[in-house]
């Protein structure tokens, strides 16, 4: 096994923790991660991006061309990446903001309306965790117990009264993904 | 955990007495980890804020000569402003760790990652016919790992130590076994094991002198032939290096750092076509493993060095190997960082096409 993934969007968006809290439950599941951001002056309204690699074999290089996965949160960051994924490979994206739609037909392409469903919730910052359990129910790599450890040890002991909406929020993402169109 | 925030917990899990340091991208995460960790409290590490760079090399200087473990870190236009600072140590012939996590250069430059530190941390930076002992991590693990050895190799030969890594070694998280916590060297253990520190004198012995000014040109000369023997042997002894493929290998990569982790992919892309490639990844780039690229050259079509610069190890290589195979460079710089996929174009047009 070996999945590489892009997740990009804006600085705000919870793109760099959610990558975070995926590398983590990989650790937590046994495997070798890398988590490997855009580092630099982006902040909240900037474009962000980071790419999470996670194996069961020691990883080569952390930066990379191609990606199984894009988790694509904006419309510049669709732009840009929705080229780099690999024929086969998935597409998931956020469909708030998005003027230009995915076009590649040799791609599996999801949609999770996670900004419209974390308002929903009144709680905007369960936006990347609902996109989180998007992509884990599209490719269920960790096993839940783990991403729960994962998200424990990535988030800081006084915000963990938060973990059970955070688990709530993973589970709806799971529920509401849908497929715009197959390979 | 990131590569910076792996320095900071192998600094103090390692006994280091003392960070001086001065914020700057893409390292300040090495100097925010120790404050947050507040070993004042637990081992008595002394971390501190110096008002400058050149401050904390002094600040370096000041604590190597009384025998203490004491590192800094900076990035590239940091690590300029600490050479003057870094050659008084050579001088001086004092143990300490300094850790650049490179940018691009040259100026001001960029905050994203580069390689292009590679000759001033390797050749010198500061004057003086010195060398710093360099040392090479290319994943977060080894950032740890390498602050302890950084140490032994300090202590072992009484030279400055570097650890050249870069802004995507730094910033990237991965996974890392820390070892275990060593308490720091009492003053009667340092007094002991550092017969030539200054630890306040006893009657038993003369004084000693920390300096790097000798006016008798003899005796500077002398000095400057001993330093060079220490040199010596710490090219015959020290070498360390990574083969990845390079049994059958008809075509290599050298690379170090983060370039070698993309060459690792490159290796593997490469072999899915059939095409032997192999990877040496310099782990030490002072003493550079020159030997061991000499004793693959014989069965190489060619080599190609790749690094984030406009080619500086690459003259390590030619020298290695001289006409007996062709080496080229590639690289991305200013920021830019190579893909797989880049490298292993490079690697068809320059050495199998060319």
């Amino acid at each position: 096994m070996n999945e590489e993934i892009i997740i990009a969007g804006f600085g705000g968006q919870g793109v760099l923790s959610m990558g975070k809290i995926l590398a983590y439950s990989g650790v937590m599941q046994g495997m070798e991660v890398s988590w490997m951001p855009s580092y630099g002056p982006e902040m909240r309204g900037g474009t962000a991006n980071v790419t999470v690699i996670l194996s069961d074999k020691r990883i080569s290089s952390p930066i990379l061309k191609m990606y199984d996965t894009a988790i694509i949160l904006n419309q510049q960051s669709m732009d840009k990446f929705e080229k780099f994924v690999k024929p086969g490979g998935l597409l998931l994206y956020d469909g708030n903001g998005i003027t230009r739609h995915p076009e590649r037909k040799d791609i599996e392409i999801y949609r999770v309306d996670a900004a419209e469903e974390a308002a929903k919730m009144q709680s905007s910052k369960t936006f990347n965790m609902i996109v989180l359990g998007a992509y884990l129910k599209l490719r269920p790599l960790v096993e839940m117990e783990n991403v729960m450890n994962g998200l424990k040890k990535s988030i800081p002991d006084r915000h963990h009264h938060l973990l059970p909406l955070n688990k709530a929020a993973i589970e709806r993402g799971g529920e509401i993904v849908k497929e715009v169109s197959g390979v | 955990m990131k590569g910076n925030e792996a320095i900071a917990e192998a600094a103090i899990r390692c006994g280091v007495d003392g960070y001086f340091g001065y914020p700057i991208t893409p390292q300040s995460e090495v100097m925010e980890t120790l404050m947050d960790n507040k070993p004042w409290e637990t081992t008595g590490m002394v971390v501190l804020q110096a008002e400058s760079e050149i401050a904390s090399i002094n600040m370096l200087y000041g604590g190597a000569g009384c025998g203490k473990k004491v590192m800094t870190s900076s990035s590239s236009p940091g690590i300029s402003l600490m050479q003057e600072g870094l050659t008084y140590l050579a001088g001086a012939e004092l143990p300490c760790l300094v850790v650049n996590v490179v940018r691009g250069g040259p100026g001001l430059g960029t905050i994203q990652p580069a390689q292009s530190d590679y000759f001033q941390a390797v050749k010198g930076g500061g004057h003086g016919d010195y060398k710093l002992i360099v040392l090479a991590p290319a994943s977060v693990q080894e950032m740890s790992d390498f602050v302890e050895l950084a140490f032994d190799l300090a202590f072992k030969y009484r030279n400055p130590a570097m650890i050249l890594s870069d802004g995507m070694i730094g910033q990237m998280m991965e996974k890392v076994e820390m070892k275990p916590f060593k308490p720091r060297w009492t003053n009667e253990e340092i007094a002991e094991m550092h017969p030539w520190a200054t630890t306040g004198k006893p009657a038993s012995r003369e004084r000693n002198i920390i300096t790097s000014v000798e006016l008798d040109p003899n005796a500077f000369e002398r000095f400057n032939l001993k330093l060079q023997a220490k040199y010596k042997t710490i090219q015959e002894n020290e070498v360390r290096c990574e083969m990845i493929n390079c049994d059958d290998a008809e075509y290599l990569f050298v690379a170090y750092g983060s370039s070698a982790r993309i060459c690792q992919k490159a290796v593997d892309l490469l072999r899915a076509k059939g095409i032997k490639a192999g990877l040496l990844r310099p782990i030490t780039l002072f003493p550079f493993p020159t030997k061991q690229i000499q004793s693959l050259a014989g069965n190489l079509k060619g080599i190609l060095s790749v690094e984030l610069s406009m080619g500086q190890m690459v003259e390590d290589v030619r020298l290695a190997v001289g006409q007996s195979v062709p080496v080229e460079h590639f690289g991305r710089v200013g920021g830019v960082i190579h893909s797989p996929e880049e490298v292993v174009e490079a690697l068809e047009k320059k050495i199998i096409g060319g």
